[in-house]
């Protein structure tokens, strides 16, 4: 079970990669999906990797994207 | 609400105008202001300096009038009423700031006692040559409150009403002062702070939630809020909706403009003070203001005794432009004699509003001095010959 | 309302709660850097569990000026170079605000350069971010204070060759007391230090490069905003307490970051009080405006 999720809100995202890159367990891809503006928002393709550390949050220029810790055992949503 | 009585300095005072206001202000709960030296104004500031730290507030001088005329509004916006004092080339200098205070509507007060210009100009000489200036010197549409005192009573008197109306409008008030009136020494009197109306910040009471910067129940001048008070609110000298952010769209500039535009035109009957005297039957108005109006008396008192009809028409108030009023009597009088220390600026409004009814004399002097009373005689008698 | 992807559940991101949702998304270009700082802003301000209510930012004009209307707190957007004097009279009338500055290289250090030497000579209690994108971004890339030699611009199109200012010498000889140097690359060392400058009283500045990438960087043909990133990570060096005349930037070379300068000196109002308190003893009633005075 992963120890974080990623959320993107896909209409601010202005594709400029950052997530990707600096993700440090390499969980974001871009996309082929477009979004109204014709960029390409990233996507999960290892949400096994992902720790919560939400630096695809910090570095998003856009506030497209921000990760979370997923509380252990159990897996409540808040 | 009465007036703070920290800041009022009840007595009879011989002062100079300068002087008189700073107390003015002081009366009128300013309690911050930033400033920078420039003849003939520093003692305004200099005086405030010795006296806000007894009275409770903040001086402070800084780098250039640039600084000085927006750190006075950070001091409006961080709960203070404020004001700066400069002359000719600062007042230049403070303009785009002068702009900034009408868009954000942000009440504040800027003295200017006026000096020779253009330029560096006479620095210790005065002129009234700064009037068209402090109407139109800022880029762009808006409107502003000018008044001129005539005598350090009023200097004291007038900065009270100046900041009056700058809560009542949101609105940079010019006090137009000038070297003579700032720098000559009289009699003030200070009454006693209950005696003293002074009009509060139109501050909101509504919740954060309801809360809209710029938004106005029908009366076109906006509640205020101040930094620090949870109303988390945006400010911004870019055209801007009723939320305070930016809509750089031409319906919003209309919109905007107009009504910061309408909201000084609406309340002329208020706002446009001035001092008449005998203008019934009178055949010849003198239309002045500032120390002029003082020389000018003295050729309307040798006119009066020679037997001519001359009506006398103070302006306290020099913008907004009292239109109606040249407008009525235009219609009554043969002529307008308007004395100024300038080589026309004020007679052009006179002459505009006249809309040909009765013919306009200008008696314009360059400045460095007063005028010689017997040149506005002379204009009287030329004018009531026509 | 906003469309989550791939993940939705009900947590916020962390940022969100400092901004002005209802006006994004923002109009900062793909890549720039500006975004990435704000970040950082927000989680110096979760860290150091700042009172928002007693928050005030005030920026300039130009790109980075606009982040004041991005997020949500009091936030003046003032006019080119002012944000610094504008400030000083905001803390002046009101010391229990907290005042930051978030303005550009060009507002700050050209046309606001001499506030910003005067504030900090004062040692006046603002927190300055320079986002430094070594450009005049917004009015369409041309040459600032800050542009290192031998960059091309739209106002030194055969390439620059005025010396450039070194922030980090300028302020700290004008007087400041905290004095950082970051890149949009150092999200969470970023964050580190904005939080210290919130502990700190007395004239803070840290500055931030971050790419141009529709400017600086197309014209300098160095990439877009993710090769800018990648070479900040690359050429940076983290040099605390380096000597700041050594921290200069050039055009291809090291970017000397971290945390420079961090000394004690009082800040303008305690000077001013103690000076009131020495010379006027009981008499001074204090730089307190009280409300009543002005709302009634």
């Amino acid at each position: 079970m992963a120890k974080g999720r990623v959320s993107i809100v896909v209409e601010r995202c202005k594709a400029c990669g950052f997530c990707v890159e600096f993700c440090p367990t390499h969980v974001l891809a871009l996309s082929s999906a477009f979004n109204s503006k014709g960029y390409h928002p990233p996507h999960v393709v290892h949400p096994e990797k992902c720790s919560g550390c939400d630096l695809c949050g910090m570095y998003c220029p856009d506030f497209a994207i921000y990760g979370n810790k997923v509380p252990p055992a159990g897996g409540g949503e808040k | 609400m009465k007036a703070d009585p920290h800041g009022v300095l009840t007595g009879t005072h011989f002062i100079d105008g300068d002087h008189a206001c700073c107390e003015g202000a002081l009366a009128a709960g300013a309690r911050f202001a930033a400033g920078y030296p420039i003849t003939p104004s520093t003692e305004v500031v200099e005086r405030f300096a010795a006296r806000v730290p007894t009275v409770g507030g903040c001086f402070i001088q800084m780098e250039d009038e640039l600084a000085a005329s927006i750190a006075l509004q950070g001091g409006v916006w961080g709960g203070a009423k404020a004001f700066t004092v400069t002359s000719g080339p600062g007042f230049s200098l403070m303009m785009e700031h002068i702009g900034y205070a009408a868009m954000t509507e942000t009440p504040c007060v800027f003295v200017d006692v006026q000096r020779g210009g253009p330029s560096t100009g006479l620095p210790t000489l005065p002129a009234q040559a700064d009037m068209m200036q402090a109407r139109w010197g800022s880029h762009g549409d808006y409107e502003i409150i000018a008044l001129c005192p005539n005598s350090p009573q009023e200097c004291f008197d007038l900065t009270i009403k100046a900041f009056n109306f700058a809560e009542e409008y949101r609105v940079p008030v010019m006090f137009m002062m000038d070297e003579v009136v700032g720098h000559m020494t009289e009699k003030v009197v200070i009454p006693p702070a209950d005696q003293i109306e002074v009009t509060p910040r139109k501050h909101t009471h509504k919740s954060v939630q309801d809360y809209l910067p710029y938004g106005t129940n029908g009366d076109m001048v906006p509640e205020m809020a101040h930094a620090g008070e949870g109303y988390k609110f945006h400010v911004t000298g870019l055209t801007h909706d009723e939320r305070g952010y930016p809509n750089m769209t031409p319906q919003m500039q209309d919109k905007l403009v107009r009504r910061l535009q309408n909201k000084i035109r609406s309340a002329e009957d208020r706002i446009c003070l001035f001092e008449e005297d005998q203008l019934e039957g009178a055949d010849v108005v003198v239309v002045s203001y500032g120390i002029t109006s003082r020389v000018a008396q003295r050729a309307i008192d040798v006119a009066r005794d020679r037997g001519m009809k001359v009506g006398k028409l103070r302006l306290i108030t020099a913008w907004p432009f009292p239109e109606k009023k040249i407008a009525d009597l235009a219609a009554k009088v043969k002529a307008f004699v308007v004395p100024e220390l300038n080589l026309g600026q004020m007679v052009r409004e006179v002459e505009r509003a006249a809309h040909g009814k009765a013919k306009t004399f200008a008696v314009s002097h360059a400045g460095g001095g007063v005028h010689n009373p017997d040149d506005i005689l002379n204009a009287i008698v030329e004018a009531s010959r026509c | 309302m906003l469309n989550i992807l791939d993940n939705p559940h009900d947590a916020e991101n962390p940022v969100e709660q400092f901004l002005r949702s209802d006006r994004m998304p923002h109009i900062w270009c793909p890549g720039c850097g500006i975004g990435t700082t704000v970040n950082s802003f927000a989680h110096a301000l979760i860290e150091s569990k700042i009172d928002l209510n007693s928050l005030a930012l005030v920026s300039g004009i130009g790109c980075t000026g606009r982040v004041a209307g991005y997020v949500k707190l009091d936030s003046f957007h003032t006019t080119h170079g002012r944000a610094i004097p504008f400030a000083t009279g905001l803390k002046l009338a009101n010391p229990k605000l907290n005042v930051v500055v978030y303005s550009g290289d060009g507002d700050l250090s050209a046309i606001g350069g001499n506030h910003l030497i005067h504030a900090a000579r004062r040692n006046i209690d603002l927190k300055v971010i320079c986002v430094n994108n070594l450009i005049y971004a917004m009015t369409g890339g041309q040459t600032a204070p800050t542009t290192p030699g031998h960059a091309t611009t739209s106002t030194n199109p055969y390439g620059t060759f005025e010396p450039s200012f070194n922030l980090p010498h300028l302020v700290e000889a004008a007087g400041a007391v905290y004095v950082a140097r970051w890149t949009t690359f150092h999200v969470r060392q970023l964050a580190r230090s904005i939080s210290e400058a919130f502990q700190k009283k007395g004239f803070s500045f840290i500055e931030v490069i971050s790419p141009c990438p529709t400017l600086y960087q197309r014209r300098n043909k160095m990439g877009d905003g993710l090769d800018t990133m990648k070479y900040y990570k690359e050429k940076s060096k983290v040099k605390h307490g380096a000597p700041t005349s050594e921290v200069g930037l050039t055009l291809n070379g090291e970017i000397a970051v971290g945390k420079f300068v961090d000394r004690d000196r009082p800040d303008y109002q305690t000077m001013m009080r103690a000076q009131y308190v020495e010379t006027l003893g009981d008499r001074y009633l204090g730089d307190e405006v009280e409300t009543e005075c002005v709302c009634g």
